[in-house]
């Protein structure tokens, strides 16, 4: 049998498995097309983020955390955000702070519009890889407080969860 | 069109992210980045002074449609006061953070807090103010609770549900804006009440702006969480708190709003001064009754705050001034007082004024800046404290306001009483024998006090300089009201 760590059952670890990588390709488009259609680097990183969490509730911490660890999520979460501040950054090439200076293209083509799929792209990154880690920092620190193992005393244990900064 | 302003955003947030990743391969690389980047900002927000005001039109996008930043004399006041406060503070942190973990977390979010506060500051934006607001108020709720106790984490989870309740009535406020002017560039809206005239809909609004920002300044109806959230954070962090953040996201987003977009009618003037004169005595004699060193401190910060809200909304040339000074001293002072308060947790391990005496004979830096500072905060001349609470008596009186001014006055006493009891119960009297092994705080801390100490002295002595260099400029500002939108279109 498998322990309540190890994930839920077979049927949602079955249909968890089919419907992530829809899900993950759903988040991507909505990224990708911020700059077309409705969506853009939030709600698609929201998605690609909750794709990740569904991965962590049917297959429990361990895997999930092997797929997708609290670094690796904590890295790509500044990562992002200072991609998106590099391309802000990169504005003063043409003068200014943010200034688009990417040839817009023409309007509703994929590759149009300069340095918004840029700028989305990193708010995706950003978003989906904090809120991730929002949920693992709630998910082991839920389990170190009710399992009783909270060894740290006092000052010493000021690790806050990290990436609750702002999200884009 | 003033290239450094993106930067005083931009610098800070991009420090905060970067930060964190250079610090998984070199742990102690967050206190030298946040020194460099504060010293970065201390140096711009200098070099800013004596500017004609201008804007910077993000992505070269022009008002009203684009996000702008606004710099004049009263944005380059703010920045000033928290560049300066804020690399003192993290001189200060360097030494007294050691004795808690995860300080690249520590430093990024001051960054954040930092970032935060000049983006409030510098943007002529309704919605931007509100995200940079929003950044500013995370990062410091994440802050009060750093040290992971039961103190800490629940004076952090009142302070969140509050402050989310202010920040709620701000995005109210700017929706209904938003709905009935069509626009949120500051001075656009400023133009359409202009034209429109003010109505019921616009009055509702700055109401909500008085709620919601009032709580951010802890003014006195809406100041519950300040003496709990303050206390409880590590000391150089209360000194940001009381000493610029509840200035720039309260009273400069205040003054900003109504000031220079709504404009100041006779009757929002005295809804301030009645809440600033509130604040003034009850957080006063709130002040008096504590035992704990910086739950006495934090009081007596909304006692202050009433001080620069009262001048502030007299709307007389010498009451704003009034009122600006006292925000640029309380600054200076509270966070001379914070950080000596940290400095005497650091060495005692408590923060009871019962457990306490005698430090003078163990922590004589400490002591001396700390006196300073009390000296200061509690009007005696020729400190810069004194300066400030006389030009509002004196706006007070000229204005006919003869029993605020006498209010301002008897306040004043109340201080000069709270702070002669810490007086004897820190410094003088006997020394406990559990604390006769006590050290003198190590010298980066003592650097910081002592600069404090310095520039309460100063800031009243040079007082001419401070007043034509940045004070007037400011003054100006908030005097010619709404013709902010000449500023931000006719540039």
């Amino acid at each position: 049998m498998t322990e309540p760590d190890e994930g839920m059952t077979l049927i949602v670890k079955t249909i968890g498995r089919l419907v992530l990588n829809f899900i993950l390709l759903f988040g991507i488009y909505i990224i990708l097309y911020g700059h077309l259609t409705p969506g853009g680097g939030f709600p698609g990183g929201v998605i690609v983020a909750t794709g990740f969490i569904l991965l962590m509730l049917s297959f429990g911490r361990r895997i999930a955390l092997k797929k997708f660890g609290d670094l690796a999520a904590s890295l790509l979460d500044n990562l992002g955000a200072l991609a998106f501040l590099i391309v802000a950054f990169l504005g003063f090439v043409g003068g200014y702070f943010f200034l688009n200076f990417i040839d817009r293209g023409t309007p509703f083509d994929l590759f149009s519009a300069g340095t918004l799929p840029l700028s989305n792209i990193a708010i995706g990154l950003k978003v989906s890889a904090s809120l991730y880690g929002v949920f693992v920092a709630l998910a082991i620190f839920g389990k170190a407080i009710v399992g009783g193992d909270r060894t740290g005393k006092g000052k010493a244990e000021g690790e806050p969860a990290n990436s609750q900064e702002q999200k884009g | 069109m003033n290239h450094i302003l993106p930067l005083f955003i931009a610098f800070p947030l991009g420090a905060a992210f970067l930060m964190l990743i250079l610090a998984k391969l070199w742990r102690r690389i967050g206190g030298l980045f946040a020194f460099l980047i504060s010293l970065c900002l201390v140096i711009f927000s200098i070099s800013n002074i004596g500017k004609e005001p201008s804007i910077y039109r993000m992505g070269n996008w022009p008002p009203p449609w684009g996000i702008v930043l606004v710099s004049d004399g009263l944005s380059t006041l703010l920045l000033l006061t928290i560049s300066v406060i804020a690399f003192l503070v993290i001189i200060f942190s360097l030494q007294y953070m050691d004795r808690y973990t995860a300080k690249p977390k520590y430093y990024a979010l001051f960054m954040l807090l930092v970032g935060g506060m000049n983006g409030v500051v510098l943007t002529g934006d309704f919605f931007n103010l509100f995200v940079f607001l929003e950044i500013a108020s995370i990062a410091s709720y994440a802050l009060v609770a750093f040290g992971c106790e039961h103190e800490e984490l629940e004076a952090s989870f009142k302070y969140l549900i509050l402050s989310g309740v202010a920040s709620t009535f701000i995005l109210l406020g700017i929706a209904i804006l938003y709905s009935l002017t069509g626009t949120l560039n500051m001075a656009d809206v400023a133009r359409t009440i202009g034209t429109k005239g003010v109505n019921s809909a616009v009055l509702f609004c700055t109401s909500l702006f008085i709620m919601g920002f009032g709580l951010k300044a802890a003014l006195v109806p809406f100041h519950p969480w300040l003496p709990d959230a303050h206390p409880a954070a590590p000391a150089p962090i209360s000194a940001m708190l009381s000493g610029v953040l509840i200035k720039a996201l309260g009273v400069y987003a205040l003054i900003r709003l109504i000031f220079n977009v709504f404009g100041l009618s006779s009757f929002i003037s005295s809804v301030l001064m009645v809440l600033g004169g509130l604040s003034m005595v009850v957080a006063g004699l709130l002040a008096i009754g504590q035992d704990d060193l910086k739950r006495m401190l934090a009081y007596s910060s909304i006692s202050q705050i009433g001080y620069v809200v009262v001048g502030l909304a007299l709307g007389t040339p010498l009451g704003i001034v009034g009122g600006l000074f006292h925000l640029m001293n309380h600054a200076t002072f509270k966070a001379l007082l914070f950080l000596s308060s940290g400095a005497i947790e650091y060495s005692t391990d408590t923060r009871k004024l019962s457990l306490m005496g005698g430090l003078s004979q163990r922590m004589p830096v400490t002591t001396t800046s700390a006196t300073v500072g009390f000296l200061s905060i509690s009007g005696v001349p020729p400190l810069n404290g004194f300066w400030s609470k006389l030009i509002i008596v004196i706006a007070l009186v000229q204005a006919g306001h003869y029993i605020l001014a006498s209010v301002a006055v008897l306040v004043s006493f109340l201080t000069i009483l709270y702070f002669m009891k810490v007086q004897r119960n820190l410094f003088f009297g006997d020394l406990p024998a559990k604390l006769a092994k006590i050290k003198e705080v190590p010298s980066l801390m003592r650097i910081a006090l002592v600069v404090l100490a310095i520039m309460c002295l100063a800031m009243g002595l040079l007082y001419p300089l401070l007043s034509s260099t940045v004070l007037n400029p400011a003054r100006d500002v908030l005097l010619k009201g709404t013709a902010y939108v000449q500023t931000v279109f006719g540039l």
